[in-house]
Parts: C-alpha cells; structure tokens; sequence
C-alpha cells in the first residue's frame, strides 16, 4: 500500500523508503525530479522543522527539505517492498 | 567545427577562450573560479550565494594567458524556474550579447556525485566541450568514501579532475584543463546520456556511469547530523540561537568600545594638531570640522562593523543560513512567502543592495517581488553607527541579566523590530495587492563547514575597506558640502562676542539652519530640531551622514570636548542642553529603522524590477511608516514618562 512522503514522516523515522511515483505533471513536479525524487529513489525521513512544517530527507547523499504540501506529491513504499 | 577550433590557438588575433563554470547550487564553483583567477567572488556554505554570471582571467601561472572564466549561479537543471537559474542558462545558450562559451567545466560534488552528474549529461547535450571538476575530495575522504577520477574519466571520455577548491589542490591540473577546450572529447556513454530526455533517464544513466566504477559512497555526516539533532530541537536550538545574538548584540557594545574610543581619541588629536598647527583659516576649519571630525565620527565605529560581519560571514559559511531558512519556512509560509526568502532577508542585513540580488533565487515572481520590496526594512550596516550613537546616548548601561544590558538588549531589539515590520509588511503585500500561490518550496541543506579563518579574515577585511572607501568618497562629499552650508552665508565676526559665540551666530543664520526650519512643520511633531532634520535630508545620501552631521555642527559649536552621546542627551558636564529629549531620540531610533535613506538600494530595485515604478512605492510606503511610526514612539514615551 503506498503512502506519501507527507503521511510517513514521524513513523517511519529512519527507515528508508523508496519513491514510487511523483505525481503530477507541472512544473513544480519537473522541478521535483530533477532535484532527485525520482521513480525507484531511495529516500529516508530524517527529522521535521521546530515549528513542524516543512520536514528533512536524506535522498541520494544529500539532505533536502520539502514542505508538507510538495510532499504529499510524492508516493513511497518500504524499500524492498 | 573541432578543425576549427583547434586552428585558433596558432591564429595571430586569438579571442580569449571563454570557459563557464556550471554545476548544481552549493557544488563549489565560485570556490573554484576565484582559485582559478584569484579573484574573490563571494563564496558561502548554502545554496544560492551567487545568482549573477561573473568574468575574470585565468591566472597567468597555470601556462595560458588568454582564458577567460564565468562563474555561474547553481543549477540544477538547464530548464530554468528562477531569474537565477536564467542567467546561467542563458549565457551557456550565447546570451547577453556574447557568444556562447568555447568550453564547460562542470563542477560535482563528490559527496553527492550521484545527483550532479544529470547535469553532466545535460550540459553535454547543448553540444559544448565539457569536462568534470569533482569538488569536496577532502569531505569524500573523510567521510570513506571513495572515487577515482581516471576510472570516471576513462568511462566518460571527457578528462575528470578531483580538487579541493578551497585549499588549492588539484587547481593546477584544473588550470591547465580549462586552456584546452578543444581537446575535450566525449565517450559514447556520455553521449548516451545526453540524449536522455527525462530527469528519471539521467539519473538512470549517472547510476549506469558510477556503476562501471569503483566507488565506495561516502558514509552519512556524523557531526552534521549531531549538531542537526542540537540546533533544529526546539527548544534548544532556538535558546542556542537567541544567545548567540544576545551576546553578539552585547559584544558590540562592552568588546567593541575600547577598540572605538581609540579610534575616537585617535580622530580628535588628529583634529586638534591641525587646528594648532595651520593658521585658523576657513580651509583648516573644513579639514578639522567638515573632514575630521564629520567622516571621523563615522569612521570610529570600523570597529562595530568588523565585529558584525564577522558574525555574519561565520553564519554564511558555517551552513548555518539554510537551517534558519528551514526553521522559519513555517512561519513564512503564514506570511504566504517561502524559506528562500528568508535567506534573501537575512543577506540583506549586511547590505540591503546583495539582499535584494539574493531575491533571484525565488522562483514565484510575486513571491520575488514582495521580498525586494521589504527587505530594506532588514537592519543593513549602515544603520548600525546610527543606532549605536543614539543608543549609548539615551539608553542606560545599567545591567538587565548576567553579562546583558539594556543597551545590548534595545539595539537587538531594534533588528528583530526590522525583521518583524519586514514580515509585516509582505504579509499585508500578500495578501493585497501581489496575492498569489506559493511555488513548491524545496531546499538543500548542506553539511556544516569549519570555516577557515583565513577565509573569513580576508572578507572581514573586503568589508571594512568597503566601509572605509565609503567614509572617504559619499560620507566625505557629503561633509564637505554641508560644511560649507553650515558655514555660508559668510557674516563680520562682533568682535564684542567670543569666537564660539560668533560661530553659533554663523551656524544660526546658515543655509542649512534655513533648511532644517523649512522642515520643521514635517518634524515637530516628534520634537526634533533643525539640526535633526539637516540630518535626516543629508543622510539621504548615506544612512551614516547623520553622525558626522550631528559631529560637525557639534564641532562648529565648539562643544568637542566630551563625546557626541554625551552632548546629545545633554548629560555632560559642561551642563549644555541636551539636543533630544529620550523620547525623540526613540522615535529618532524607530525612523532609522523604517525609512528609505539609501539611492543604491532604489537603483537596484528600480534594476531588478525593470522599471520606477517599483522603487518610487518603495521609497513613498517606508518613508510613510517611519514618520508614522516616529510619531506614534514620540506619543508613546512620551505618555511614558521617558
Ligand atoms: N571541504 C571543501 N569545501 C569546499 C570545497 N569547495 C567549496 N567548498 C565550500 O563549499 C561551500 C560552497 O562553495 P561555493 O564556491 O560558494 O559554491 P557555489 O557552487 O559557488 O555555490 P552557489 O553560488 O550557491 O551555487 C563553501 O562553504 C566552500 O568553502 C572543497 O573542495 N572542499
Ligand atoms: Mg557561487
């Protein structure tokens, strides 16, 4: 069953995760590809901001942030799975 | 076309190689650029420090004399979403009245290599020379992870060259690379990936590359990933902060002062020879008065200004900024702006004019437009010698908690008080006249970085040359120009009067006492006399022109015995009337704080908008608050009793 990288969050603190699909078509989904949130992705949850919006992944060696609404763009299932 | 090229080296009229430096956000490139021409380009530990192309020569000692460098602003892919990101593309494309560029290094962070090579393909696919340039070798290495340059260039075909920009190392190789263009070739793997069209493709074809590859990835930051855990918590992290501040605030005041009155002790015996040296000519009382004393005034607070930038340059090269702009994001999203404006709001408080460029990097034009027109509001340097005069005037010294005093405190809180009219302020454009939805905010956090010091040390001292270029060029025209309206219309000396009689007598009747008078209907209401107001029209030119009016005309008075606080809040000795009382020296305070005082930073609105439109709003709706504000200050201490 896939979630978003907006739903895992908090649960799956650390876990890693892989991205299934991107959804979306405009340019803010484009711009979320190229910066790596890509189909077959790894991606891992790292921590939330203080006011708890937006929230850290770790993808590709890199650490980026996304705000609750980018993410819920994001489709991810355990990796693996 | 190859042929071609490779002809020009022997041709007698050789245009200059043009090689442009192109990689993702934060990779290193500037780092480079200033390794390879020894310029020294603004570099920074987050991404988006530089949002403008750049040029300068390679040096000579890399063998080639006829190279010449573009330093790009980051991108992460050749089809553009902010002003920044066009830049880039467009002089790769032959943009800007240039050809496009002979040859493309493009630069990889090792650390992350895996997301920087789909540029690689990209940059390929525009059908340039290109050749790799693998910054952070010494952070790979550190963290076990492993590469080797000759495998990847062996499977690439195009040379790769590790480097450690900041450190110099491999930069020769690198310099020698960079003459050649013409003798990049690529392999069929590259030209592979240049024909993939979609980013799931390239990354596909990056994974491809490193996988013909020994590589060992590098093992996840440690010390970034503890000081995350310490300095994003909640509480600790913003307790952590707000120290900071605190005793930076206070640092300025109880550290900086004895560097200060050096500097002060320095500019008054300076002052004094001249007088006892030189006839008492009108020519020696422009030197001492207008010059000295006036651009001296402003001058002794070098010691403030290195001690901020200081700060700020630790805080953009730390990694620090694009945490802040994560933590606040939330907050800035109720305003309806992003994190990235955050940062282009945080740079302004070095110089609202860098602040305002910074702005490049939000792709939402309205989201752009909203930040450059508030970011003025953020307390940029040359408010600071403002500030700090009127504060040690009016504001006790008296301790408030451990080592903090009120002092510390109010000249902190005068730049939260910036920040928070700033967000104000975008709030209310938001949500009125540039309403608008919100682009996807998106934001790379970079490990922290030990800044060098040597690297700090050089920009602290860009800085205050820039400061003291500025004291020695505007600050000093200006002085001199109000010398002489301080001091015209010439009158006969009553010889029945003493010397300092006659001088206020000339000070009373001068052009300027006329023009501050002509002014006082605006300024009575917060209680401010001529010489504020001749004040406040000169430091239209510069914010700093205030302190070396109120210096000069001081000077003039014959009142430069004891300091210029002192005078002001009438508390000396010599029992003189105190120019404000403390609630328009608040009011005073709140209107530096508002106000538009500065044309460089109208130019580049005016340049980065496209038009007057912009900056005349500018100029009108902070002049308005200030005054308004001002006014409200004045009532209220007032009413309080101050
Ligand atoms: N350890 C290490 N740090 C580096 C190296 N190259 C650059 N840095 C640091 O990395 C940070 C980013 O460097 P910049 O040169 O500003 O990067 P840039 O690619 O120009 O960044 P933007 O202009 O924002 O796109 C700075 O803090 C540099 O000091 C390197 O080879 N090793
Ligand atoms: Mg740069």
């Amino acid at each position: 069953m896939d979630r978003t990288l907006a739903d895992v969050a908090d649960a799956s603190d650390g876990r890693l995760l892989e991205i299934a699909e991107v959804t979306g078509s405009g340019a803010a989904s484009r711009r979320l590809r190229e910066i790596g949130f890509c189909t077959g992705a790894p991606v891992r949850f790292i921590r939330r901001a203080p006011l708890g919006d937006p929230a850290m992944y770790e993808l590709r060696g890199a650490l980026l942030s996304l705000r609750r609404s980018e993410a819920r763009r994001i489709r991810v299932h355990r990796a693996g799975a | 076309m190859t042929t071609l090229v490779r002809l020009r080296p022997t041709a007698p009229a050789r245009r200059p190689g043009r090689i442009a430096i192109l990689g993702a956000p934060n990779s290193g490139k500037t780092t480079l650029f200033n390794a390879l021409t020894g310029h020294r380009a603004k570099a920074g530990n987050y991404p988006g420090v530089t949002v403008d192309r750049r040029e300068g020569d390679l040096q000579r000692r890399f063998g080639a004399d006829d190279v010449r460098l573009i330093d790009l602003p980051g991108v992460y892919s050749l089809q553009p979403q902010s002003e920044d990101e066009t830049v880039a593309v467009r002089v790769l494309e032959g943009g800007f009245g240039e050809p496009a560029p002979d040859g493309v290094v493009v630069v990889v962070d090792a650390t992350t290599i895996e997301r920087g090579l789909p540029l690689l393909a990209e940059a390929a696919a525009l059908g340039l020379p290109v050749c790799v340039a693998l910054t952070m070798i010494d952070e790979l290495k550190a963290r076990r992870g492993e590469i080797d340059p000759a495998e990847l260039q062996q499977e690439l075909g195009v040379p790769v060259v590790g480097v450690v920009g900041n450190r110099g190392l491999g930069i020769d190789d690198l310099g020698a690379l960079v003459s050649a263009p013409w003798d990049w070739a690529g392999s069929s793997s590259l030209s592979r990936g240049a024909e993939a069209k979609a980013p799931e493709d390239r990354f596909a074809w990056g994974r491809s590359v490193l996988a013909a590859c020994r590589r060992q990835a590098p093992e996840p930051n440690r010390w970034t990933r503890r000081l995350d855990r310490f300095l994003l918590h909640p509480v600790i992290g913003s307790a952590v902060f707000l120290t900071f501040v605190a005793f930076f605030f206070q640092a300025i005041f109880t550290w900086a002062t004895p560097a200060m009155d050096f500097l002060s002790g320095l500019m008054d015996g300076l002052a004094d020879q001249i007088l006892a040296a030189l006839p008492d000519t009108a020519v020696t009382r422009l030197l001492a008065d207008g010059v000295i004393r006036g651009v001296g005034a402003v001058i002794v607070f070098l010691p403030q200004i290195v001690l901020l930038f200081t700060v700020i340059l630790f805080l953009e090269a730390c990694g620090y900024m694009a945490r802040a702009a994560f933590v606040v994001d939330r907050v800035m999203g109720w305003v309806g702006l992003e994190g990235r404006c955050f940062i282009a709001l945080l740079s302004s408080y070095a110089c609202a004019v860098p602040g305002i460029m910074a702005t490049r990097t939000i792709p939402s034009p309205r989201d752009r437009l909203t930040t450059i027109l508030v970011a003025p509001f953020a307390t940029c340097s040359a408010r600071l010698p403002v500030y700090l005069l009127l504060i040690a005037a009016f504001i006790p010294a008296d301790p408030v908690l451990g080592p903090f005093t009120w002092q510390g405190l109010t000249l902190m809180g005068l730049y939260f008080l910036g920040t928070g009219v700033a967000l104000l302020s975008a709030a209310v454009f938001k949500r009125g006249l540039l309403r608008g939805a919100s682009l996807p905010f998106y934001l790379e956090l970079p490990p922290y970085r030990l800044p060098r010091p040597s690297d700090i040390a050089l920009g602290v001292w860009d800085r205050a040359k820039l400061f003291l270029r500025r004291a020695g060029t505007i600050i000093l025209a200006v002085s001199v120009v109000l010398w002489f309206l301080l001091n015209l219309p010439r009158r006969p000396a009553d010889p029945e009067l003493s010397v300092a009689e006659n001088q206020r007598l000339v000070l009373e009747g001068s052009y300027a006492a006329s023009a501050g008078r002509l002014l006082e209907p605006v300024f009575a209401p917060m209680d401010f006399d001529w010489r504020i107001n001749v004040g406040l029209v000169a430091s239209q030119a510069a914010r700093e022109v205030m302190v070396a009016t109120l210096a000069q005309i001081y000077a003039q008075e014959g009142q430069d015995e004891e300091g210029l606080g002192v005078l002001l809040s009438g508390s000396g000795e010599g029992g003189s009337a105190p120019l404000l009382s403390r609630a328009s020296a608040l009011a005073l305070l709140v209107y530096f704080a508002f106000a538009m005082q500065c044309m460089s930073t109208l130019a580049v609105i005016r340049r980065e908008t496209g038009g007057w439109r912009w900056p005349a709003f500018t100029f009108v709706y902070m002049n308005g608050l200030a005054w308004l504000s001002a006014w409200l200050t004045f009532v209220l201490a007032s009413a309080a009793g101050a």
